[in-house]
């Protein structure tokens, strides 16, 4: 299973990251989301979103083996166990791996909880094989 | 403070000196956040008689306690000041995502002082806060400086702009931010334009704390599954604020050559359908909306882009100037977009400029040569040109038809169409008595969104004088503006139908006070008194001479149209304002009593 985008059903309004943030940090932060928007304004006048495709090279290339996998084989990150190394970060194909240490002690990805998906209402995000 | 950035920014211009105090605690209990506070400030810290473009006005910028949270359409930030448009209270709403931004810096509200002596654009990430030189940016368009900013910034930060029409003092100037969101009315943007302020650029990255998180989360999501589950999502996600259009032309509400008329003989290709298929290409949400009405469109004719245009600006700048091609609509919405003026009022001067002209008061003469006559496109656009740049007739049209009329003279003022000296918004009100009360006593102005109430005309008989249609008007005065306060967009209550009773629990799980709409209400009186008595304070004589409509609503029924020969007498007129002023607690020349302020807890203030 996976996050899926529609580029073309979105229409930026980020709902979805606050979303991520609560569900993950529990906190009311888009900065700390595991998604991305890219509105691309005024020109061409589009908006890209960037999800999760559990492909799973951060957990490959991850030294302490904090990125695990549920038993449905979604990847998460084990916050008390990352070391901030940034290793995930630039392999993610994506750029959906966040390390961010002025946000938090430990690196985030999305871990396929479904409140994006809640609360998209034009129904640009969904979850799939 | 659960909610709540927790701090208000005050920058003076003048001096350059920026400080930050915490919000004070009694401040967000009575007046609660985003048009309150701004309504307080304005009050409490302008001085009476200010010069509205000198360095004693101020400008104030809220967010509210729901701004930048898991609630539908968590976007709307509050500019307040005192008009150089209409010399009274101006306070308008502003969608996008700069709230949002606001809050996750730590800060409910700025407050603009002073006037700076050289332009500058405010600069805030969390609590680093500079005035930064924008000589470079002065004289440029809102579009060009946007991108600008975020280029050299970021494009995480969140920018609003003025265009020349702010930097030149046109007095219905806007302030534009993600590239086509305007707090377009009243003239916000020319007090910043006064202030030397080209621009407001900010990033945040706290979070905002709440008072009980899983009855927040549980709370919020329910509004979202409402909103998804409404039958009015897709439509509105489809068409917007423009769904309204065809259905105005049907009822005699879409405003026509300067609102001598209601119904569009050309206006089927401005329809909402006619939009969707010929220039939208995205649908472009504010923060956290998921019933998006901005339209993201591209005009092929023109080789250009604009969000838009929304339904107020297709009656302004279409049937009322008598343009009937969608693309040139959104063309000089675009034009006004750049140049930072309200597509509104701009619409409603080039429409009476054109009925000027073609009864001969207004000559080739006085137009620099241009034709001026209902649906003519290009001298439309070079029009919107000359009144930001305040060139020639331009520099007349830019103070608004009120003061434009009055230096026209000969029975212009006439067809004059404001309430106050704000231009009407889209609606023609020649026999619809509840929203033509409802332009009367806005406490703006001529304006339409403090209490939209066309449909309800049509639902209790258009043409009724009767205390039900008065009390409605008061209670959506009361009501609608409490979203401006919040931080909060109202349409998901208005086109989706969303039971107003589920806002009550994420409120309170967010801030830790429970209130009830009854108390809300409450709250949006104080408000409704407090810049009434801003009116007062500020206008020699003013009263019940403000609140008359034009005389085009009482004198001229329409020759053409679905509302031909309909009409509202003016003692009906008169007797809505009796009605009116005795429900509110107003005395007969429409000031509120002692007792009403005091019932509002607003004595203190007053005194």
């Amino acid at each position: 299973m996976r996050l899926y985008a529609d580029d073309t059903k979105c229409c930026g309004c980020r709902a979805c990251l606050v979303a991520c943030s609560l569900n993950l940090f529990k906190e009311n932060n888009p900065k700390k989301a595991a998604l991305l928007i890219d509105a691309r304004f005024p020109e061409p006048g589009e908006f890209k979103i960037k999800v999760c495709t559990q492909c799973g090279e951060c957990a490959k290339v991850c030294p302490t083996g904090a990125i695990r996998q549920t038993d449905q084989g979604t990847y998460y990150v084990e916050f008390s166990e990352c070391i901030m190394c940034g290793a995930c970060e630039s392999v993610c194909p994506e750029g959906v791996m966040f390390v961010r240490d002025a946000l938090a002690s430990s690196a985030w990805k999305c871990n396929l909880c479904g409140d994006c998906v809640a609360v998209c209402g034009t129904s640009a995000l969904s979850i799939a094989e | 403070m659960n909610g709540y950035g927790g701090n208000i920014l005050r920058v003076n211009l003048t001096t350059g000196k920026i400080t930050r105090e915490p919000t004070p605690v009694d401040l967000a209990r009575d007046f609660i956040g985003g048009r309150g506070f701004g309504a307080y400030f304005l009050y409490t810290e302008v001085p009476a008689h200010a010069d509205p473009l000198g360095p004693e006005n101020k400008l104030i910028i809220s967010s509210g306690p729901i701004s930048g949270l898991l609630v539908p359409g968590a976007g709307k930030c509050d500019f307040t000041t005192k008009s150089p448009l209409t010399g009274g209270y101006a306070s308008s709403s502003l969608g996008g995502m700069l709230t949002a931004e606001l809050k996750y810096a730590g800060v409910d509200s700025i407050i603009l002082e002073g006037i700076s002596p050289h332009p500058v654009y405010l600069f805030i990430e969390n609590e680093k806060v500079e005035l930064r030189d924008a000589s470079a940016y002065w004289g440029q368009g809102c579009i060009t400086v946007e991108k600008a900013l975020k280029t050299q910034l970021g494009e995480e930060f969140q920018v609003a702009v003025i265009g020349p029409g702010g930097e030149n003092g046109v007095s219905y100037a806007c302030i534009n931010h993600d590239y086509g969101r305007e707090a377009g009315r009243g003239g916000v943007g020319t007090v910043m334009g006064a202030k030397k302020l080209k621009a407001i650029a900010i990033r945040g990255t706290h979070s905002i704390p709440v008072a009980d998180l899983d009855a927040y989360r549980q709370s919020g999501m329910a509004l979202f599954k409402a909103c998804k589950e409404s039958d009015g999502l897709k439509p509105w996600q489809t068409y917007g604020t423009t769904i309204v259009t065809s259905w105005c032309d049907e009822v005699g509400a879409l405003p026509t050559r300067n609102f001598s008329a209601g119904s569009f003989e050309k206006g089927a290709s401005l329809y909402g359908p006619v939009m969707r298929e010929q220039i939208v290409i995205t649908d472009k949400g504010c923060f956290g909306c998921p019933s998006p009405c901005g339209k993201y469109s591209r005009m092929k004719r023109y080789g250009t882009y604009v969000e838009g245009p929304e339904y107020e600006t297709i009656g302004m700048l279409g049937s009322n100037v008598g343009i009937s091609d969608i693309q040139d609509v959104a063309q000089a919405n675009l034009l006004c977009d750049d140049l930072g003026i309200d597509t509104i009022s701009t619409g409603g001067a080039i429409g009476w400029a054109m009925e000027c002209f073609e009864k001969g008061i207004l000559t080739l003469e006085d137009t620099g040569g241009l034709e001026l006559r209902f649906g003519n496109v290009d001298a439309t656009l070079k029009l919107i040109g000359m009144i930001a740049r305040r060139e020639g007739l331009g520099a007349i049209l830019s103070q608004g038809v009120k003061k434009a009329s009055q230096v026209i003279g000969k029975g212009s003022e006439k067809f004059a169409i404001h309430v106050k000296g704000m231009e009407q918004s889209a609606y023609a009100t020649h026999n619809a008595t509840a929203m033509l009360l409802a332009y009367m006593t806005s406490d703006v102005g001529a304006h339409h969104n403090r209490s939209w109430a066309i449909t309800y005309d049509l639902q209790v008989g258009r043409d009724q004088v009767v205390p039900e249609k008065v009390a409605r008007i008061i209670w959506l005065q009361n009501f609608r503006p409490m979203f401006d306060v919040l931080g909060a967009c109202r349409l998901q209550w208005v086109e989706l139908s969303i039971d107003r009773e589920l806002y009550v629990p994420v409120l309170a799980a967010i801030t830790g006070i429970h209130r009830s709409w009854q108390d809300l209400e409450k709250v949006g009186a104080r408000i409704w008194n407090l810049t009434r008595m801003f009116w007062i304070r500020e206008i020699e004589g003013f009263g019940r001479a403000w609140d008359l409509p034009s005389p085009r609503f009482y004198e001229e029924p329409p020759v053409t149209g679905v509302t031909k020969g309909q009409i509202t007498r003016f003692e009906d007129v008169q007797r809505l304002l009796d009605m009116y002023y005795e429900q509110r607690g107003w005395d007969a020349n429409g000031i509120p009593t002692p007792e009403t302020l005091a019932n509002l807890g607003l004595k203190s203030i007053i005194d």
